[in-house]
């Protein structure tokens, strides 16, 4: 399989915060990678950092073959890179419809229309020219997946996406990101929920306190080491 | 009764003109959330642009507005781009006070290019032209085309803001900026973008304003005012209420100045604290807090 994304020794972090000490980690042309990991192990910064909402202090970002490390931010979503960010933040201004519309703001071609969400999330077609955050949380959580993949990308990263949600509705989140990696895209997830990362990724990816401390197909980890990389017990 | 209706009428045509005044500011803070201390004295270098085109060039005075209004929507893109941009933060403190200094450089290189006398453009038999709608009532030609291309201008802002793509950036740059560079949205292109159509509507505004009245290099100051009161009592980001704001404002100063020569500007003035003290949201407001 092909390498699309490689970061080699990725360091990042906030003023004279270092949250991530040297990331080593790559996604392959579809395939689908967890990282979990406790609070503050680093996630969302090194998701962040992918997704060019910050800037990386040191070592490499490669995607596509092409070395990202310095980019400016809005070019990561040209790439193909889009990410459904912590808390959903849908723009409250513009409607359901508007907000899918500025997903597509890159005008990536692709498979990803607004008809073809509205195929994938029937109800936000119901409510398309409702204010996005009248919405109940799933239907939020839809209008933020359906604005990444609007983009068209080739790599989403979803951050947290079960985060605060009824589990029916975190089930039915996680049927449809297995329908949308049918279209052969590639997906980095961030979870809490381990149970669900185990399910939906081919492999898992442990952070604990800004480094990768395990790493493997979700059948080869035994519970022993995944507590021993998560809590560092 | 007459003379009421006239004085009324003309406060509501005056409205037309703050309204242009308010748009360009309302704009500017709508979406970079940034407070131009320079808008008016933009509107006052636009007015002498005009004058300078027309007398060098021999335009005629409202022609002076196809040179005007792309020159400066370069201008203001180029300043968004390469100077406002980079006050842009947490602190709101320094876009003030820069805009603050750029207001000083503004009036005093306009003294030093045109003198402190009070200038005009002479726009001929249409400064005095009318309509009679009988029973000694009368509408200006001029007031009522500054009017219609008030709302004009603001229509085509609204279209803008609700129906293209550029218009959708800027909403959502303005709700939350981090997340709409997620989106592939360059902010401060679009901060720029932004700011040359601020100042195409200052460019309007500025040639109007020359057209109806004189102007001096230390205009600048009284009008931002104007333009202030306009976008607050119609509410912070609302297109429409800055023409029902500029026409408040419009009708208070007419008023005032029918009571009493002096206290046009004063009522103008009042109308805008009584509208801060029983509705400081304003009449019409859409921005909402973040």
């Amino acid at each position: 399989m092909k390498r699309l994304l490689e970061t080699r020794s990725l360091t990042a972090g906030y003023g004279d915060f270092q949250a991530l000490y040297g990331i080593d980690f790559h996604v392959d042309d579809g395939e689908a990678v967890a990282i979990i990991g406790a609070n503050g192990a680093g996630k969302t910064t090194f998701l962040r950092t992918l997704a060019g909402q910050l800037r990386a202090t040191g070592g490499q970002l490669r995607f596509a073959d092409e070395n990202i490390a310095a980019w400016h931010g809005h070019r990561m979503a040209e790439a193909g890179i889009a990410l459904v960010p912590e808390g959903r933040r849908l723009f409250p201004s513009l409607s359901v419809e508007e907000n899918l519309l500025m997903g597509a703001y890159t005008r990536r071609p692709g498979p990803w229309t607004l008809a073809s969400v509205f195929e994938l999330f029937p109800v936000l077609c119901e409510f398309r020219r409702r204010p996005a955050t009248e919405l109940s949380g799933g239907q939020q959580q839809m209008v933020a997946m359906g604005r990444a993949l609007m983009s068209n990308p080739r790599l989403l990263l979803c951050d947290e996406i079960s985060l605060g949600l009824a589990p029916l509705v975190v089930r039915e989140i996680y049927r449809t990101l297995s329908q949308i990696r049918g279209k052969g895209l590639s997906v980095v997830l961030v979870e809490q929920d381990i149970g669900q990362a185990m399910k939906a990724a081919d492999r898992v990816v442990c952070f604990q306190e800004g480094r990768v401390s395990l790493e493997g197909a979700p059948g080869t980890l035994s519970r022993e080491q995944i507590s021993q990389a998560y809590f560092g017990v | 009764m007459a003379e009421w209706i006239n004085t009324l009428l003309q406060g509501v045509l005056l409205g037309g003109l703050y309204a242009l005044f308010a748009a360009g500011l309302s704009l500017s803070f709508g979406v970079m959330r940034m407070i131009n201390i320079a808008h008016g004295d933009m509107i006052v270098f636009a007015g002498y642009a005009a004058i300078f085109t027309a007398e060098h060039l021999g335009l005629p005075p409202a022609l002076t507005l196809l040179l005007v209004a792309p020159a400066l929507a370069v201008l203001g893109y180029l300043a968004q781009r390469l100077v406002f941009n980079r006050t842009l933060g947490d602190d709101v403190l320094r876009p003030l006070l820069l805009t603050f200094g750029l207001s000083i450089v503004i009036q005093n290189a306009l003294q030093e290019m045109f003198s402190a006398d009070v200038r005009g453009l002479d726009i001929g038999p249409l400064a005095t032209a009318n309509f009679q709608l009988g029973g000694d009532v009368a509408i200006g030609v001029l007031p009522l085309l500054v009017m219609a291309t008030a709302v004009a201008t603001l229509a085509a802002l609204q279209w803008l803001f609700r129906q293209t793509r550029a218009g959708r950036a800027f909403r959502a740059t303005s709700d939350d900026a981090g997340t709409a560079q997620l989106m592939g949205v360059n902010r401060q292109h679009v901060y720029a973008l932004a700011m040359a159509i601020a100042s195409a509507v200052v460019a309007v505004a500025g040639v109007f304003l020359v057209m109806r009245t004189t102007i001096s290099p230390s205009d600048g100051p009284a009008r931002l005012l104007y333009s202030f009161e306009a976008v607050i009592i119609g509410g912070l980001g609302s297109l429409w209420g800055t023409l029902l704001g500029g026409t408040i404002l419009g009708v208070a100063q007419a008023v005032g100045a029918k009571l009493n020569p002096g206290w046009g500007v004063l009522s103008g003035h009042l109308a805008f604290l009584l509208v801060l003290m029983f509705r400081p949201q304003g009449l019409m407001p859409k921005t909402r807090d973040r």
